[in-house]
């Protein structure tokens, strides 16, 4: 089955939650990790790491270096995934 | 000449066996309690030493989970303290950040992150490896991570010389503000390293106490049956301040910091000099360097790690670098109740130094049912002692392995 938007926004709320404990409600497609989540360098790779264990699904670094938003990363997981 | 930049301590903060925060353990020190417990931990039930003295408070408890997944336990303890000692001098935040030092010191860093992610790579793979593994394993961490809170730009630094680490640091901070690098230094010393390899690593040296039976009493220093040190965890944190600026501001003082000394024995990686030449120098050296007469030495915070070898030889040391002024010198061995927290233990033994001379109290030393013959310093037992009054000092000494000597002074400030 391919994952929807809506299920792997949900995983990364998940995840963005346990790794920058940000309330899951402030966690939407167009706030940007590193500005509006408190999600650093160093944190980023805990998201991808979390986020290719949950989908299944790898992400290149340079794919990770374009992923501003949260948006991006959905996107991706989305088109890339099974 | 310009006379030389006076510095005094206008803020306290800890994390300790005995309580977490100032408040908590100076009470229970004065009051004799021992911060030593049998560990709960699963791999300790199997261990040769089953026990040791964690804090008394969690940092689960007074920090946020996720800020603690990024810190290692001993930079926990580092913000912890550093926090409580920072607001106690009444958070000066208005300080010129380039004239704010911070100088934090750990034995030895972060183990336990280093041990927990090895085992994550052993059975997760390389790939499951934290990236926050090395900002948390670097033994800079606890410095850094108060320096970046503080915005501190004067220099951030982290002095290592095992056990005697903490007292370094101070040492260092005292020398910042001396040389005018920095008008207030947050200096201390943090460890956490209750885990199954470095007690193994001590017990393998015999340098713990196995007295399993009863861990209250296995830290026993000058006791006639101590049998080694007990590991403790925890970290102290202490501003130091040049003095003008802290009047300006109308900081409460709690001490004046007078000088140190710094020595080492070339002697033995991790045996005491029997002779204790190297204490006795740095000893010297300390009081050359604070510049007061003998005679206001009242109190003496030592080093007794409760080793059979180690307390003797710096008594000795001790009586031999004060002459007949050892006679009037209460001292204290303040392992006896909080354990031996390593790197940590210069800057609690500081803190403790410094309320000594605020409150003109000796603390005790517990646990001495039998009193080596071979000691003859002035041991302060099982109550506290009133110290004169009037203008006081005292000596707080530190001693690491790899021979390191680091003697601090501190004195009651009289306004």
């Amino acid at each position: 089955m391919a994952l929807t938007q809506d299920a792997v926004l949900a995983g990364i709320k998940e995840i963005v939650v346990e790794v920058a404990g940000i309330d899951a409600n402030l966690i939407a497609m167009d706030k940007k990790f590193s500005d509006d989540l408190d999600v650093d360098s160093l944190s980023m790779v805990e998201v991808v790491v979390a986020a290719e264990e949950k989908f299944g699904v790898k992400i290149p670094d340079e794919e990770v270096t374009k992923m501003a938003t949260v948006g991006d990363a959905v996107n991706y997981i989305v088109a890339n995934g099974k | 000449m310009t006379q030389r930049r006076r510095v005094v301590v206008t803020g306290l903060g800890a994390t300790t066996p005995l309580g977490g925060d100032v408040q908590s353990t100076w009470t229970n020190l004065l009051a004799g309690k021992s911060g030593v417990r049998k560990l709960e931990d699963e791999w300790a039930q199997e261990a040769s030493v089953t026990f040791a003295a964690r804090v008394a408070v969690e940092p689960s408890e007074v920090m946020e989970r996720v800020e603690m997944r990024r810190l290692d336990r001993s930079e926990q303890f580092a913000l912890i303290a550093a926090r409580e000692a920072w607001k106690d001098a009444g958070a000066p935040d208005q300080i010129d950040k380039e004239r704010l030092g911070v100088v934090i010191a750990s034995g030895i860093g972060g183990v336990i992150t280093l041990l927990d992610q090895y085992d994550v790579l052993k059975t997760k793979g390389a790939r499951m490896v934290s990236p926050h593994t090395v900002p948390m394993l670097m033994p800079n961490g606890p410095a850094a991570n108060v320096g970046l809170e503080l915005q501190a730009r004067a220099g951030v630094h982290t002095p290592v010389s095992a056990c005697a680490s903490g007292a370094e640091a101070a040492g260092y901070a005292l020398e910042m503000i001396r040389n005018n690098r920095a008008d207030i230094v947050v200096t201390g010393g943090v460890e956490a390293a209750i885990h199954h390899l470095p007690m193994s690593g001590f017990a393998s040296m015999k340098a713990l106490s196995t007295r399993n039976d009863d861990p209250a009493k296995a830290s026993r220093p000058y006791d006639k049956d101590r049998d080694g040190f007990v590991l403790g965890e925890g970290g102290g944190v202490l501003v130091f301040e040049e003095l003008e600026h802290a009047r300006a501001r109308g900081a409460k003082i709690y001490a004046e910091v007078m000088g140190q000394g710094l020595t080492s024995d070339g002697y033995h990686i991790a045996a005491p000099d029997p002779e204790g030449a190297g204490v006795t120098r740095a000893v010297k050296f300390a009081l050359q360097d604070a510049g007061i007469p003998l005679s206001e030495i009242v109190h003496l915070n030592a080093h007794a790690t409760s080793t059979p070898a180690g307390d003797v030889a710096e008594a000795n040391a001790l009586a031999s670098a004060l002459g007949a002024d050892i006679s009037h010198v209460a001292v204290s061995a303040t392992k006896s109740m909080t354990g031996h927290l390593l790197g940590a233990a210069g800057a609690i033994e500081s803190i403790f130094c410094v309320l000594a001379m605020y409150h003109h109290v000796a603390p005790p030393t517990i646990n001495v049912e039998n009193l080596d013959e071979a000691v003859t310093v002035d041991v302060v037992r099982d109550v506290p002692r009133e110290l004169p009054a009037g203008s006081i000092a005292c000596i707080n000494d530190s001693f690491g392995f790899g021979g390191h000597n680091v003697v601090l002074i501190f004195r009651s400030y009289e306004g």
